[in-house]
């Protein structure tokens, strides 16, 4: 303190030396303060690594396991390459059951219900945004509470259902229930809503049909919503493996989701490499488009919610 | 105003209102009917016992652990990934590549099917060969019987849980901190405010809706755990991991007892309904003062 006073106020033939401490002083507590920011950032390095290991090594050990013979999987500590790859475990876990069956119902169900929910879900949130009418407030109610009722809550009374309708183990039994979403007319409306009326104003003086309208104007409008829409709705039903189990009593209808829970019982609970590697068969497809469409997924899980 | 144009809104919310009244409106007041017969799906007549089938439920103790089971699984679970998260977030809350790889990664197993999740845990808690096992093992722990011990396995399930929720919920608050306007922390920076007193102060109140929202979306989430415990534990070990979906999914098709199931649901309904009222009861009323 005192060197910095001098540097100011004092004789000039001190200042050289003054100058100096004060430099060197200056200097310790860069130092001091640059060694603490690296320590901070190699800590924080370390952390962020910590985090990524907890959550990648699963399914680094996932893969790992898929291509080890049975035995490799009963070494403790357990070893994480393999000595010799073993890709029959894949062929393995595709062949304990109908394994094309469950692909390709799970492609029609997931893209089943996301084509109709497309095609109810576009009409109903523009009428619930853009048109007046008597009981539209009673009408949204409804969308309302089924907003809010989980489908896990009442599979009972809708397994009787469609048991008495001759639905179930049937693809239209799987994707009837949720031919429409109460999250999607939500989100829609909304965005239906927030486009001003002026934009239309112009195609109405050129007296456009309404359909053309809704077409060709506002459907282009709100389309990332429709996108962010679509991935969530997918990748819920793709994944799903509640509403197939309960739904269906023989493999006719059945998914992949429960095909490869079913492993277990054609191979035994312990075969963990075959178990594995018909996990991997079912996780590998979305963590590849999770993976190169990363923000757009996050963006449609995470901001969704929030609004 | 021609007939057509008046009619036509009615004609665009029509499917979707159909599809809403047959598969979620009118299966709920199905399921209360049913709450009040004695039927076991095959026989044609259903017998009314107006509420003894609730009467029955509350009576039995394997219900009343289920319970228990379903709650304090679902306070761990909620308290716990909505806790971290917003730690997590704190940390997180960076636009670089690398934070972005970083939230990539804690985020993937929300886009993970619950039956994988399930089959790779129950691996990694493999009380003899699992890796967690080994992993705490390096850290000088004991082994854990993890889901094959009464005493661990519902912690096992929130573990799991947790680690599937944890980066959504975290994302979410990230959303949360970033849609907070720049302008109030430079005044609080002005005003000298510490780092503890602007994150109570100001942090904390701005991220409230968040913080409601996912603590309702978990507490609903968790209410209605099936998928880990139909997969992980069956409800074992001595029914320490049952929970009200799983009951209700045994009750219903495995013993065909109905009209006890049904009952079991309309409870499950009850709370679940009340903490969505409660929900937007308070989200009317807003949580912070904007």
């Amino acid at each position: 303190m005192k060197a910095a006073n001098d540097t100011i106020g004092g004789p000039a033939v001190a200042a050289p030396e003054g100058r100096e401490q004060r430099a060197g002083l200056l200097g310790r507590r860069l130092v001091w303060r640059r060694a603490w920011k690296a320590a901070l950032q190699v800590v924080n390095a370390a952390g962020l690594l910590t985090l990524v290991t907890i959550f990648a090594m699963p399914f680094v050990w996932m893969l790992s396991t898929s291509l080890k013979t049975l035995p490799e999987t009963m070494i403790f500590p357990p070893q994480w390459i393999p000595g010799n790859f073993v890709w029959q475990n894949y062929a393995d876990a595709w062949n304990t059951g109908p394994f094309l069956n469950y692909f390709v119902n799970s492609v029609v169900i997931a893209v089943g219900i996301l084509v109709l929910q497309m095609l109810t879900i576009i009409p109903a949130s523009y009428a619930f945004a853009r048109y007046t009418f008597k009981g539209s407030g009673f009408l949204f109610g409804i969308v309302m509470v089924t907003l809010m009722i989980p489908a896990q809550l009442i599979f009972l009374p809708v397994y009787l259902e469609l048991s008495t309708l001759k639905l179930l183990n049937t693809h239209l039994g799987l994707i009837l229930p949720f031919a429409s979403s109460a999250f999607g007319i939500f989100l829609l409306r909304q965005a239906f809503m927030q486009i001003p009326e002026e934009l239309l104003e112009a195609a109405r003086l050129d007296q456009a049909a309404e359909w053309k309208i809704i077409l060709q104007i506002m459907v282009p409008m709100v389309k990332p919503v429709l996108v962010t829409f679509a991935l969530f709705s997918f990748i819920a039903h793709w994944n799903d493996y509640f509403w197939p189990l309960v739904m269906t009593t023989n493999e006719t209808a059945r998914t992949l989701p429960l095909g490869i829970a079913k492993i277990r019982e054609v191979e035994g609970v312990a075969t963990w490499n075959v178990l594995m590697a018909g996990n991997l068969i079912l996780v590998a497809p979305i963590l590849v488009v999770f993976f190169l469409s990363q923000r757009q997924i996050i963006k449609a899980f995470v901001y969704n919610g929030v609004k | 105003m021609t007939v057509w144009q008046k009619l036509r809104p009615y004609g665009m919310v029509a499917p979707a209102i159909v599809i809403f009244s047959m598969f979620f409106i009118y299966p709920i007041f199905y399921m209360i009917y049913l709450s009040m017969f004695d039927w076991n799906f095959v026989s044609p007549t259903k017998t009314f016992v107006g509420l003894q089938n609730f009467r029955d439920l509350l009576a039995e103790p394997d219900f009343l652990k289920v319970l228990s089971n379903t709650t304090v699984y679902t306070a761990l679970t909620v308290s716990l990934t909505t806790g971290l998260a917003l730690l997590l977030a704190l940390w997180l809350n960076r636009k670089s590549l690398f934070h972005g790889f970083v939230q990539g990664a804690v985020f993937s197993p929300h886009i993970i099917s619950l039956v994988s999740i399930s089959l790779l845990w129950s691996w990694l808690m493999d009380p003899e060969y699992g890796l967690l096992n080994w992993v705490i093992g390096l850290a000088g722990f004991d082994p854990l019987q993890w889901l094959s011990h009464p005493s661990t396995a519902l912690v096992s399930l929130v573990l799991v849980a947790v680690w599937k929720g944890l980066g959504y919920n975290a994302l979410v608050f990230i959303a949360g901190l970033q849609s907070i306007p720049a302008e109030i922390y430079e005044a609080a920076e002005l005003d000298r405010s510490k780092p503890w007193t602007t994150f109570m102060k100001l942090t904390l109140p701005m991220l409230s809706p968040t913080i409601f929202f996912l603590v309702i979306i978990n507490l609903i989430g968790s209410f209605q755990v099936f998928e880990t415990i139909a997969i992980m534990t069956q409800g074992g070990p001595v029914n320490s991991t049952n929970t009200l979906v799983y009951y209700i999914y045994e009750y219903g098709f495995r013993y065909f007892k109905i009209g006890y199931a049904s009952a079991a649901g309309v409870i499950l309904l009850f709370i679940v309904g009340v903490l969505t009222i409660v929900y937007f009861k308070l989200l009317s009323r807003r949580v912070h003062y904007r």
